[in-house]
């Protein structure tokens, strides 16, 4: 339980809330207080309850049971725009801007300033974008509009939101997923200073190096359960873990040492004008292969264009020795080959299709019998994979757009582990993930090596980079710079090959 | 980590150019429709003169007029990701309403007609609003129903009677053809309609919510925009000013009876689509939609001059729509592989 402060009442109080959808109570009897002044990290496995809290202090769903104290007075939010009014300001997990407005409305929707007549004052409008964005730091135009902005700018945005609507409680939720360390700073560096200003911050966030950055006191869920909530100077990374899991957790890298087979993959000297040049390298049976470099270097671009999912303007992708045809990802599937994308919401999965669907829709054709799909071998083989993955979910017919978005990226790699491919492509394989299933992914595609699959992976964590990889292939600005060998791979030299010389001085 | 401060100096993440693409696109597709406009209006002028008289102009703007104040309360709900296919139903309904309170009570000043025809229009487009609102079905169910029902309305009122100029009063019919410096009233009223739609449309944020929840209903009700409350006013609107169109239609026509404005419907959502406002709502505006209103008024008229085969309208007006969807696809294509080229090369930020 909280321990407050003699004589300091929380600002914002969590007391006793539940929360069901259907059967499941997504949370059920959580207290724990936000104090002025603080940031509080809200942390917990995947489908426990975190995104369900931060909805109900956004106003978009209203607890069953207990109550929200603002000030020590129970309010309630009968929509978004009641709990705005309150000082309450959320950045979502994944961005919710208007693609068709420009960047600076975006920011000030719902609260426009005026000038006479009541007429929206747009010089104003222009002025207060381009000083949010001088206070993060960033170059993005006021005037363009929202559509076509990468994940990382679309999150700048709405923290830019955030922060215009002076709140006094602002509440994160995995604001950093798609942020660049240089982003996340600045993030940091605007979020103490609002702290310092007396904002109650709750942060959420699968990365516990950025929870001890940032936070004081952090509360533990598990199941829709609360746990515990300390102050972050009583407890270790390991006594958080253990928590969230619930059990102790085996190695997060059980990497197992493969003797490599035969070359599966083969790229030679794939361009694309203006993203990469001079691409060449091979996998081979049994090796992980990781791409590590900045974000923008180029990398998953080149695995896009070595699955075909994009075109290139020249060289060469061999599975097996034989040639792939460019710009063709069927040819590529059907020669074996499978890409987890970065974004796998958007690219991955159909919101409206059930989850044992989803998991076998790549498949669909090897799982019929007579031309006809049979409940029985679709359910089998979804369940097989979503359970080796721990996914969460009521029943396998539920669309996946009603799974936390966790699991969802679970059910996007069962949907690829189960097509058993001879070269599996992974972009960013544990991003967003809680750490009990990020070691449950690891621990697969070590597997997966070990049955002779040829993996190549791209990730932006170092510690998955070096712990996971047989060698690991550095870009930077397009350009493949350094092939290292796991023995040679420590975190200073790629680091070192990845920001260039100059950088590094 | 000393490497990660060197990296923040050139750390900007992704530039762009100063001008807003929208802005730009907007502009192309509304000079497009004037271009359009021109060549049309010149190549139809030199094979007939009499397409340019004082009469052809003047009936052209009086179609227009009507077309327009519809297009304008159809982009309205567009804009929203919504759609009123019930307009022509209100309009003839409006129509009769009012037709018969000025055949029963001559002595009415005109303005009463006109606000019982917002009035009959605004009750209608309440009741679609409510329905989307409330119903949680798709507008274009909706509506469709509505358009059904409204008609229906009017031929159990009408009975197969027809309200004739020669019932209605003098003052009322002169409303339909007078005119004030030289601009029929008709046309004013359209004017004064699309400058205070464009005007709330763009520079009041009730106008920017209805942008808002077209472009994201999602991101709309968490940036606590009151979606239901909006959706049911723009229905509103676009009912109210069915029912105006209804009054203009009266007075300009002077027969009516219970079939008025049938078809008018798809005339009206063509008008909007041509100019430039998208059937998934978030853009476009009442400018376009006016033009769009015009410019489809003129190629009618137009091709009636040129003695060409009614037929041929419907498919030309059929090939405008496909070629305005065609260009927003193209346009949207172009946009979107500029951008992300754009990001990709100039994002140098320190990750790893």
């Amino acid at each position: 339980m909280t321990r407050p402060r003699p004589g300091r009442a929380p600002l914002l109080e969590v007391r006793g809330v539940t929360k069901s959808f259907g059967a499941v109570a997504a949370v059920a009897g959580v207290s724990f207080g936000l104090h002025a002044g603080e940031a509080h990290a809200l942390v917990g496995e995947n489908g426990a309850g975190k995104s369900t809290i931060v909805k109900m202090l956004a106003g978009v769903h209203r607890p069953d049971d207990g109550t929200l104290l603002l000030d020590g007075t129970p309010v309630e939010f009968g929509s978004p725009a009641d709990a705005k009014a309150a000082g309450i300001a959320v950045i979502y997990q994944e961005p919710t801007l208007f693609p068709d407005l420009s960047v600076a409305e975006n920011i000030v929707m719902g609260r426009h300033p005026r000038k006479s007549l009541g007429r929206i004052d747009r010089t104003a409008i222009r002025e207060e974008a381009e000083r949010l964005f001088a206070r993060l730091g960033v170059r993005i135009d006021p005037a363009r509009p929202a559509r076509g902005l990468s994940i990382a700018d679309q999150q700048i945005v709405e923290i830019a939101k955030a922060l215009s609507a002076d709140a006094r409680v602002l509440v994160m939720d995995e604001p950093t997923a798609a942020l660049s360390r240089v982003e996340v700073d600045r993030l940091f560096t605007v979020a103490r200073t609002l702290r310092q200003e007396g904002a109650a911050i709750m942060f959420i966030s699968h990365r516990f190096e950025e929870i001890t950055e940032l936070c004081q006191r952090v509360t533990i869920m598990r199941d829709g359960k609360h746990v515990s909530t300390d102050l972050l100077e009583d407890l270790t990374v390991d006594d958080m873990v253990k928590r969230m899991v619930g059990r102790d957790l085996d190695a997060l890298f059980p990497k197992q040492d493969v003797e490599p087979g035969a070359v599966v993959l083969e790229v030679e000297g794939l361009v694309r004008e203006g993203v990469f040049r001079d691409i060449s390298f091979s996998v081979r049976a049994g090796e992980i292969v990781a791409f590590a470099g900045l974000v923008g270097s180029g990398r998953s671009e080149v695995v896009q264009a070595v699955f075909g999912v994009d075109e290139r303007d020249a060289g060469v992708v061999k599975v097996g020795g034989k040639k792939l045809k460019a710009h063709s990802s069927r040819a590529a599937m059907a020669a074996g080959m499978a890409l987890v994308p970065e974004d796998r919401r958007q690219q991955g999965l159909i919101m409206d299709l059930s989850i044992e669907r989803n998991v076998t829709l790549p498949r669909s054709r090897a799982l019929a019998k007579l031309g006809f799909l049979t409940g029985a071998s679709e359910r089998r083989e979804a369940r097989r994979w979503t359970e080796r993955l721990r996914t969460k979910y009521r029943r396998l017919a539920d669309p996946v757009g009603t799974l936390s978005g966790g699991n969802q990226q679970k059910v996007v790699l069962a949907k690829w582990l189960a097509m058993a491919p001879k070269v599996l492509i992974v972009d960013e394989p544990t991003r967003g993930i809680d750490v009990g299933t990020k070691a449950e992914v690891h621990r697969l595609m070590s597997a997966l090596a070990a049955e002779g699959v040829a993996i190549v992976m791209v990730s932006s964590e170092l510690p998955e980079v070096l712990g996971m990889a047989d060698r690991v292939l550095v870009m930077r600005e397009g350009r493949l710079v350094a092939e290292l060998p796991r023995a040679d791979a420590t975190e200073d030299a790629v680091m070192y090959a990845a920001m260039g010389q100059g950088a590094a001085a | 980590m000393t490497a990660t401060k060197e990296a923040t100096v050139s750390g900007a993440t992704t530039v762009h150019s100063g001008r807003s693409w929208t802005a730009n696109v907007f502009k192309a597709r509304e000079s497009g429709i004037v271009l359009a406009l021109i060549v049309l209006v010149a190549f139809t002028a030199t094979q007939n003169s009499r397409f340019l008289s004082g009469q052809s102009v003047r009936d052209i703007l009086l179609g227009t007029a009507i077309l327009a104040v519809l297009a304008v309360g159809q982009a309205i709900v567009m804009i929203t990701r919504n759609i009123d296919l019930s307009v022509g139903s209100v309009l003839g309904l409006a129509a009769f309403a009012v037709g018969s309170l000025m055949r029963d009570n001559p002595g009415l000043p005109v303005i009463v007609a006109v606000l019982a025809g917002l009035g009959v229009g605004a009750v209608c487009g309440l009741l679609n609003g409510a329905l989307v609102r409330f119903g949680q079905v798709p507008a274009l169910v909706v509506t469709l129903g509505t358009l059904y029902a409204y008609r229906g309305v009017s031929y159990f009122w009408a009975g197969g009677q027809q309200i004739n100029a020669d019932k209605l009063p003098a003052s009322f019919l002169d409303f339909g053809t007078a005119s004030l410096l030289g601009v029929p009233w008709l046309v004013l009223i359209a004017v004064l309609v699309l400058v205070v739609a464009g005007i709330v449309l763009r520079s009041y944020p009730a106008g920017r919510e209805l942008y808002a929840m077209g472009s994201s209903p999602q991101a709309a009700q968490l940036a606590g925009i009151r979606v239901g409350r909006n959706t049911t006013a723009a229905f509103l609107v676009s009912g109210a000013l069915a029912g105006l169109a209804g009054v203009l239609f009266a007075a300009r026509f002077g027969t009516v009876d219970a079939a008025a404005g049938t078809g008018y419907e798809l005339n009206v959502v063509a008008a909007a689509v041509v100019g430039g406002v998208a059937v998934f709502g978030g853009s476009g505006s009442v400018w376009g939609a006016g033009l769009g209103a015009l410019l489809l008024t003129v190629i009618g008229s137009a091709l009636a001059v040129l003695d060409i085969n009614q037929f041929w309208q419907q498919a030309i007006v059929g090939a405008l729509i496909l070629l305005a969807i065609g260009a927003d696809r193209l346009v949207a294509v172009r946009v979107q592989k500029t951008l992300s080229r754009r990001s990709v090369s100039q994002k140098r930020d320190a990750h790893v």
